[in-house]
């Protein structure tokens, strides 16, 4: 029998027993993050594109969520923060190795820019807006003007973003589970599927639905594969790592990951989908809130279990 | 110059002592420890071993928690000693998922909080208050650099180990075995 | 038949001026107290410090409190002076502090207002406390004697309460470490050796090259200057064997374990001096020179084989042998460890007497790396009447036994209280000093019975225990960092004194232990006793008379004197005559046989474990003192309960988790209180459980202790009292697991 205890009764709250320093806050900021990413990735690139008439929830509509998921995300995280009178000291420095601190910056200069892009189609979906100053008319026509460099800016941050959200955690060799390079284009994926879901659910136009119904089925066969070959890494690693892959194949993470995540967040939908191109009624709203469920679930098992796992000494 | 401490396992009894002294040095609250001594049993009755240890942060070379930390408050001195400025700490965590050894913690000030090596005391010339108390004298503290320092000379003589090495971190904390 | 021993006594008065010339003073190598010791630096705090020795435990330690600018207690350090702790205190020391900021203190005088047993207090002031005390203390005086009343004290404090029931004309002033502990030991000691093995232990660990300890804990029992040595002695390469039914810690830093049943000691031990015999290993020179009765031992063992004791200890014959040739080896530098806390099977005088003659026949007594010859500063006491003459004694509830004790048995004060027409039993008061009795002593029923037998009781602490509660008046001692107490003058290597100090007023209305005797004198009409006005003065006249003053002891905090004599290890084939019957080192006690005893130690078998019950076996965790620092905050940091030890086999039989609760419950059918945590470990026998002692208070105003863990001693019911010296034996209790709340069980 092997034993191992910590004999002066080390108590510190939120590492022991186990470590759970993280709680709601950053699942959620993540998950946030994840789909502003989304929205605003095809948001640009379909303006980019040129397809602005063609796919207008796509452009001109679906990215009115993207601000306020970041403003919320942000609001998650500075809740996460413990000294938070001191938030500020995260605009003092720019620390290249520190995932949170390029988060961070990008969340800067994003979010402003999902602000500017909305504004600007403010007018178009509310007729009557007024901007009271001349200066502001001004702006807005400024911005009307360079759309497209904006938008080139936009996919390229949104890109940071949705990858920033898995290196996050990546970056912490400390525990296993989330160890893996993987776990950035994981996250994108996951991210742009929950983006293509939003814009297929606020879409009226069938064709504009259709299209992101595709793109997503690709997101889903995608994920599915990260998901396939991140269990495979582990298996094929350390013990460390195949322990934290055991949480999730027979471990108490199990039930919840494959039921919440694997099948109603990604199977069911996926399922659905293929019907409704197939031309079977479904109500749009169902594969695409559990599109949503299935990305939120994802990042709380994700931190939650991460937390869990670590090195054996 | 490069700070590290050699602890012997073959000696340490697990008081508990570096804890309390720890403590009451540095003013950690109650509830809240910087070190802490763990048992490890391996065996079956009567062909028993037990090792135990008095771990902290290892102050590690490659050290995470530095890496991790957005604003620099975690940051590394002389002697390679892992030090958190509470100024410019922001409490997100990121330093304390980044620890393989979970040596740190979440002061309830909002700061993040740990082992200094007792940098306060180890400038004025003294060990660190868990060493200089230890009842066993198991713990030996001081420069790497130094061949003469209490450290280097056992760490020539004993055999010892460090704490999951494949972390890669280079800790700096030597268990003599 | 005069010893060195008695010349000492005898020559007390010139003691002290031959000191007095030899010590210098060295004002100048420490800062003074009071004065600003650490230079302000950033983030740094300016220091204060006030010498102490330490009350958390019975080592004494001395240290320094220390006191930032603002006045608050910031911690405790090590004199580095000091031979008890060399400048290192243990955890308990370091958080002694604990003791000082526990806001569950007792905080004022309290009057019981009801019954015994029911707490209902009421606050009142000292003055009318103390004068219900004197009022009740001189009624029983009047009307039963002043013998009528006992004092029960543990630690420093105690020694000033004595003094005052010594004048009040009662000689039944006892400690739980007599007939609890180590009695055993010292009454086997000194039937052999003619001395006691006193605290500090004499052992000269530093030096020794096998240390042999058998249940001996060292390392969970934190006495701090042994642990110090054994490491030491770790360091230096000496073996260790370690005999314990439980791979103790010791045990991991050992060279050799011996896991042996429990209650099968003395097998062992009568084994291995059958092979030092046979094998001609023992000291031959030292055993011609100083010892009385081989021969008679030689028959005794002639057929006390390794062979035979394997059969009874299970340790294999070969490792008895092994063992016994790298003692005889290491020889005279070998220690077999005489333990502390001995009372396990009521034939533990006869135990610790095997211990004695295989270290005598290894030569160890007296001898570097084996056993030293402590000496102690002399402190003459302060002039005071002669104490008058008791006519009655404890003892007389025991005609015509324990006439070799020279202590007073707790568990004898208990039985002299319990009213019984064929003994002279006439105990009638108790003032119960820093002691909770009914964790401290076996057979809490007794214990109690004894209480309800009472006039008045009187309990003088620090904290709330659950003894506080049976008090018909409690009175609040300050801790140790708020008061002065006697000087520490204990045995040691080098003679050497400690003062201790207060680094800060007495919290709340608590008051120190000698205020509290003096006013209680007044009260009893004994002031003549108490002449110093204040206790500086009493302290500072006794250390000018052993050549320092209170002024030194103030910077100093710890004073080394030069040692009188140069004997430290004296039996080297000096002549020496020994205090006993014939003065030599007494293998064969003629002191046992004339007392109707075995003058040679022998196994008997004791009581095995029932089916399905585990023999109940308790020790200490380092960072606890028995039940005393259960509530201390930065001690339950590190340990707040206890766990019932239980071995992998014993748990799938009883389909026990780790971490799980359970209840225990004993052959007498006693449930503890509370829940206790299983802990399945390997670390223990199956015949066996183990738990750390002093946890499961029943007190609920110990916010952080009450109904932690089990109480080991309210599970001992059973005592095997030891007939030569009234040890109390707790070690034959047996236990089985009650794995749902019984208490629900029975409401159901």
């Amino acid at each position: 029998m092997k034993e191992e205890l910590i004999v002066s009764g080390r108590m510190n709250p939120g590492i022991d027993p186990y470590l759970h320093i993280w709680h709601w806050q950053i699942p959620l900021y993540l998950f946030l993050g994840g789909l502003a990413a989304g929205i605003l990735f095809f948001t640009a690139l379909y303006y980019i594109l040129g397809k602005e008439k063609e796919l207008p929830t796509a452009v001109k509509w679906a990215n009115f969520i993207a601000p306020a998921a970041l403003v919320i995300g942000l609001f998650a995280l500075f809740l996460d923060l413990k000294h938070k009178l001191f938030f500020w000291q995260l605009y003092t420095t720019i620390r290249l190795s520190s995932p949170m601190s390029w988060g961070a910056w990008t969340l800067m200069l994003i979010t402003p820019l999902a602000f500017i892009w909305s504004a600007s189609y403010l007018r178009e979906l509310v007729p009557k807006w007024d901007w009271k100053l001349k200066i502001l008319y001004d702006f807005e026509a400024l911005v009307i003007k360079y759309r497209k460099p904006l938008a080139w800016a936009i996919i390229f941050l949104s890109i940071i973003l949705g990858i920033y959200t898995g290196i996050l955690l990546s970056a912490f060799n400390a525990r296993p589970l989330w160890n893996t390079s993987l776990l950035g284009p994981l996250f994108l994926t996951s991210g742009l599927s929950t983006g293509a879901a939003v814009i297929m659910w606020m879409s009226k136009d069938h064709a504009e639905r259709a299209l992101f119904s595709k793109i997503d089925l690709i997101l889903i066969t995608a994920e599915l594969f990260f998901i396939i070959h991140l269990f495979m890494g582990f298996l094929a690693s350390t013990q460390v790592q195949i322990n934290a892959a055991e949480l999730f194949l027979g471990g108490e993470f199990t039930v919840t990951f494959w039921v919440f995540v694997i099948i109603l967040g990604l199977v069911f939908p996926g399922i659905l989908e293929i019907l409704e191109l197939r031309g079977y009624k479904v109500p749009v709203a169902v594969p695409a809130i559990l599109i949503l469920f299935g990305g939120l679930m994802f990042r709380f098992i994700m931190v939650e279990a991460g937390q869990i796992t670590r090195y054996l000494y | 110059m490069r700070y590290a401490m050699a602890i012997d396992t073959k000696k340490c009894v697990g008081c508990g002592d570096c804890v309390v002294a720890c403590q009451t040095e540095n003013n950690v609250p109650i509830g809240y420890c910087r070190d802490w001594v763990v048992e490890n049993v391996a065996g079956t009755y009567p062909q028993l071993e037990v090792e135990i240890r008095s771990e902290r942060c290892n102050h590690c070379e490659n050290s995470p928690c530095v890496r991790c930390c957005p604003t620099g408050a975690s940051h590394i001195v002389e002697g390679g000693v892992v030090l958190v400025e509470h100024n410019k700490c922001i409490g997100c965590g990121a330093c304390i998922e980044s620890c393989p050894y979970d040596a740190r913690y979440s002061h309830p000030d909002g700061y993040v909080d740990k082992c200094t090596f007792c940098l306060h005391r180890v400038q004025k010339g003294q060990d660190p208050a868990c060493v200089s108390v230890c009842p066993t004298n198991c713990m030996y503290f001081g420069d790497l650099d130094n061949p003469n320092s209490d450290v280097s000379k056992m760490l020539a003589t004993r055999k010892y180990k460090v704490l999951a090495p494949e972390a890669g971190t280079n800790p700096q904390i030597y268990y003599l075995t | 038949m005069k010893t060195r021993r008695d010349f000492i006594k005898i020559s007390a008065v010139g003691t002290g001026a031959v000191t007095l010339g030899l010590s210098t003073v060295k004002l100048a190598k420490a800062s003074e107290p009071g004065s600003i010791f650490g230079k302000k630096a950033k983030n740094q705090v300016a220091y204060e410090r006030f010498p102490t020795y330490c009350e958390v435990c019975f080592w004494k330690c001395a240290g320094w409190t220390y006191k930032d600018e603002d006045g608050k207690i910031l911690k405790i350090v090590g004199n580095e002076e000091d031979p008890h702790c060399n400048g290192r205190l243990c955890p308990r020391g370091t958080g002694g502090i604990g003791m000082y900021y526990d806001e569950d203190r007792l905080k004022k005088p309290l009057i019981r207002v009801g019954e015994p047993g029911n707490q209902s207090f009421r606050e009142a002031s000292w003055d009318e406390a103390l004068d219900l005390v004197a009022k009740n203390l001189n009624k029983i005086k009047k009307e039963h004697g002043p013998e009528c009343v006992a004092l029960f004290s543990h630690g420093t404090g105690g020694k000033m309460l004595s003094h005052l029931i010594k004048a009040f004309g009662s000689p039944n002033i006892t400690a739980p470490s007599f007939a609890q502990c180590r009695g055993p030991r010292e009454v086997a000691f000194a039937a052999t050796f003619g001395e006691e093995v006193l605290s500090p232990e004499r052992t000269d660990i530093r030096d020794t090259k096998c240390l042999v300890l058998i249940g001996s804990h060292i390392g969970e029992n934190m006495h701090n200057g042994q642990i110090q040595e054994m490491s030491e002695a770790i360091d230096n390469g000496a073996t260790i064997i370690t005999v314990d039914p439980r791979f103790s810690t010791a045990a991991s830093h050992s060279k050799f374990w011996l896991p042996i049943k429990p209650a099968t000691d003395i097998a062992l031990l009568m084994a291995w001096i059958h092979v030092i015999i046979n094998e001609e290993l023992y000291d031959k020179e030292y055993i011609d020179k100083y010892a009385y009765g081989l021969d008679q031992l030689k028959t005794h063992v002639k057929n006390m084989t390794p062979e035979w004791a394997f059969g009874i200890t299970t340790i294999e014959p070969d490792t008895i042998r092994e063992t016994a040739r790298e003692m005889a080896a290491a020889s005279p530098a070998v220690i077999v460890h005489p333990g502390r806390h001995v009372t396990w099977y009521g034939d533990d005088t006869q135990r610790s007497r095997a211990i004695a003659i295989l270290n005598a026949l290894l030569g160890s007594w007296g001898r570097r790396g084996g056993f030293f010859n402590p000496e102690a500063v002399h402190l003459p006491k302060y002039p005071s009447p002669a104490y008058p003459k008791p006519q009655k004694s404890w003892k007389d509830a025991f005609p015509g036994q324990y006439n070799l004790v020279h202590e007073v048995l707790t568990t004898g004060i208990c039985d002299a209280t319990i009213p019984n027409p064929d003994l002279g039993c006439h105990l009638k008061s108790w003032i119960v000093y820093g002691t909770n009795l009914l964790a401290s002593l076996p057979d809490q029923k007794k214990t109690l019975e004894a209480i309800e037998n009472l006039e008045f009781m009187v309990v003088i602490d620090t904290m709330p225990m659950d003894i506080t509660g049976y008090a018909d008046v409690i009175l609040p001692e300050c801790t140790y960092l708020e008061r002065y107490d006697g000087i520490r003058s204990s045995p040691h290597r080098e003679p050497n004194i400690a003062l201790r100090m207060p680094a800060a007023e007495p919290k709340y209305d608590s008051r120190p232990n000698y205020w509290i005797a003096k006013e209680l004198g007044k009260r009893l009409g004994l002031e003549e006793y108490f002449k110093w006005n204040t206790f500086e003065e009493k302290l500072d006249w006794q250390l000018k008379k052993v050549g320092s003053s209170l002024e030194e002891m103030k910077i100093l905090g710890v004073k080394k004197m030069p040692r009188e004599y140069n004997d430290l290890y004296s039996l080297n084939g000096e002549d020496y005559e020994f205090n006993t019957n014939t003065g030599k080192i007494e293998l064969y006690s003629t002191e046992l046989a004339n007392e109707g005893f075995d003058p040679l130690p022998k196994y008997t078998p004791h009581p095995e474990p029932p089916q399905g019950f585990y023999r109940l076996n308790y020790g200490r965790a380092p960072m606890h003192t028995f039940s005393r620092t259960a509530n201390n905050a930065n001690l339950t940091a590190l340990k707040k309960e206890n766990s019932v030890w239980v071995n992998p086999r014993v748990a799938k039989l009883w389909d026990l988790k780790n971490g799980q609760y359970v209840w225990l419950k004993n052959q007498d059918g006693v449930v503890s209180s509370f829940p206790i945590k299983v802990r399945v470990t390997e670390r223990i026998r199956w015949d066996s459980v183990y738990m750390v002692h002093g946890f499961g208070h029943k007190e609920k105003r110990l916010s952080r202790a009450y109904g932690k863990g089990a109480s080991d001693s309210e599970l001992v019911t059973h005592v095997m009292t030891d007939p030569i010296m009234g040890g109390t034996g707790m070690r034959g209790n047996f236990v089985t697991f009650i794995l749902n709340d019984p208490k629900k069980e029975v409401a159901s």
